[in-house]
């Protein structure tokens, strides 16, 4: 019972992490429709920066700020140089385009770090707890409470603020948007920014809990949050934060319990087929 | 020529196969595909499996495989009939994936070691290697522009443009959607599989990681890159991007940079591919024939 207590707390901790990553890729397919695979390019680059900033300062507030900071400004780039002007042609055309960009910058994070896994030696400020016997140690319990806090703010400004209201308006339709008055472009931009410095976090948080940052980090997370939004429902971000954590529980206790002979990655897609068979609109998505 | 150019000729030889297979699929029924290597892994298996362990020479085992992969590819076909544009590039990257992780975990596959020990291909009693197995390669390939030409004049390919277009209006008038994307389905994945037989039996020694995502996007790109739904914009795209690595061998550090920038670059640019509609060569090719003209 507690083996399977502590399975559930790792999967949590996962699924919490998935749902990070995730984030970023519902809420640029909300608005622009377009499969953003760079995205784990820059939760890559979020780690690294982090880890550059952190090794020459010793402070970890400084290393997420500026990482937030870096990898926002990294993902209006490839909005405004890549997507932007792609919007026009079928869907396909951006998706190349993003896995280029996946391609380029992995590449370029080996070229400037090196091809070694490198340690992210960082503490997290956060408690541990003992609870019934049970250890939820610091690293736990920072993801738990960082995962929680970033999805709070991203809830209230998704649905209380009048930024909230536009991204909501541009997803839904964007000419009707900009002829009420909305800048959306700017729109657009916003939600890259968010979507990246959410990927930021996640890399540090990724590059701590595993105490490993590589330049390939990226490959696994870019098709397998792919999947998670399939199953969450294609735009909706609250589908997409269940689908993480489903999945983070799921991976953990099969693979702890059932002992089946496919690999972790599969079984995402494997979901996700599933999913789509029962719910074609997803577990959280409205009929299309 | 050096063993050097003929063994990257025969690589771009056999991608250029599988790309205009993908073609029939992307380019003609308009059905986007991200797991097209499935079926060059699907293709290369059957024909290393019939050959090592059933004991069938190539030639006795290539109906087999084509129908082998063409049926598979009917069947993970079907969900194209329910799912559209994004939900369908997602779920043939799922498919993808389970294909590759079957192959790589299920040991009548040979699990992680893969197949090995696959014999060559013997015509008229040689057994072909080099030079000669770079024009069989090629022999094959015109066979396959040959089908694909047929195609596209076919009244198949014709219902299949319509339903590219718009699949509502094709629909009405009676153009059946299952039949016929499931045509090009069959066709498609068929000569991907004819690929993979090639591969195998060139490289004699096959393992799953050769068909996993990576080679799909690889091929899409292709497709995309030389001009989806022309004629020759797949071998175009299989030329140019099995060059570039080459090109960029001396530069080995940097290599795999430039070509994915490059990549980029193309797609940013070409949006439409090398040989497609409002693509440079086009028109420059148009404004010499309406020089002629004048």
């Amino acid at each position: 019972m507690q083996l399977f207590l502590e399975q559930m707390l790792n999967g949590l901790a996962i699924g919490a992490i998935y749902a990070l990553i995730t984030l970023g890729l519902a809420l640029v397919y909300g608005i622009l429709r377009i499969l953003h695979v760079a995205h784990a390019a820059i939760y890559t680059v979020g780690a690294y920066v982090g880890l550059a900033i952190f090794s020459s300062t010793h402070s970890l507030a400084l290393s997420v700020t500026g990482s937030m900071l870096f990898c926002a400004i990294l993902g209006v780039l490839i909005e405004r140089f890549v997507y932007y002007p792609l919007l026009k042609f079928p869907p396909y055309v951006p998706l190349i385009g993003s896995i280029a960009c996946l391609l380029a910058i992995e590449e370029l994070c080996r070229m400037v770090a090196g091809p070694y896994i490198l340690s992210f030696p960082a503490e997290l400020p956060f408690p541990s707890f003992t609870i019934g016997g049970i250890v939820i140690s610091s690293t736990l319990s920072a993801v738990y409470g960082i995962s929680a806090g970033v999805l709070l703010l991203l809830w209230i400004i998704t649905t209380k603020t009048e930024l909230g209201l536009a991204m909501r308006a541009t997803s839904q339709d964007m000419a009707i948007a900009s002829s009420m008055g909305i800048n959306s472009h700017w729109i657009i931009s916003v939600t890259f920014m968010i979507g990246s410095a959410v990927a930021a976090i996640a890399g540090i948080l990724v590059g701590i809990y595993y105490n490993q940052v590589y330049p390939t980090m990226g490959a696994v997370p870019a098709y397998k949050t792919l999947a998670l939004i399939v199953v969450g429902g294609l735009g909706s971000v609250p589908g997409a934060v269940l689908a993480s954590i489903l999945l983070g529980i799921a991976e953990t206790l099969l693979i702890g319990y059932a002992g089946i002979p496919l690999p972790r990655d599969a079984l995402a897609f494997i979901a996700m087929i599933a999913v789509l068979l029962w719910r074609p609109q997803g577990l959280l998505g409205g009929r299309r | 020529m050096s063993d050097y150019t003929i063994t990257i000729g025969t690589f771009i030889a056999i991608q250029a196969i599988v790309a205009c297979g993908l073609n029939v699929i992307v380019g003609y029924a308009g059905q986007i595909s991200l797991g097209h290597a499935a079926f060059f892994g699907i293709g290369a298996y059957a024909s290393a499996l019939l050959t090592t362990a059933g004991g069938f020479s190539f030639w006795g085992a290539l109906p087999l495989v084509l129908f082998i992969t063409g049926f598979i590819g009917l069947v993970l076909g079907l969900p194209s009939l329910r799912l559209k544009e994004d939900f369908l590039a997602i779920t043939t990257i799922g498919i993808n994936f389970i294909v590759v992780s079957v192959f790589l975990y299920v040991p009548f596959f040979g699990g992680a070691l893969g197949i090995g020990g696959i014999p060559r291909v013997i015509l008229f009693g040689t057994r072909l290697r080099g030079t000669p197995f770079l024009f069989l390669c090629l022999a094959f390939l015109a066979a396959v522009q040959l089908v694909s030409w047929l195609f596209t004049r076919s009244w198949s390919g014709l219902a299949c443009f319509a339903l590219r277009e718009d699949e509502a209006a094709a629909s009405s008038m009676g153009v059946s959607p299952v039949r016929f994307k499931l045509a090009a389905f069959i066709l498609g994945t068929a000569m991907a599989g004819l690929g993979g037989a090639l591969y195998a039996h060139f490289m004699r020694f096959i393992s799953a990681t050769d068909f996993g995502f990576p080679m799909s996007v690889m091929i899409l790109s292709m497709v995309v890159l030389g001009g989806m739904g022309t004629l020759w914009g797949p071998v175009l795209g299989a030329l140019v991007l099995g060059m570039l690595p080459e090109v960029f061998r001396p530069l080995t550090e940097y290599r795999m940079f430039l070509y994915a920038a490059l990549l980029l670059l193309m797609i940013r640019f070409q949006p439409g591919g090398l040989l497609g509609e409002s693509s440079l060569a086009r028109q420059i090719f148009s404004r010499l024939k309406g020089g002629e003209k004048e």
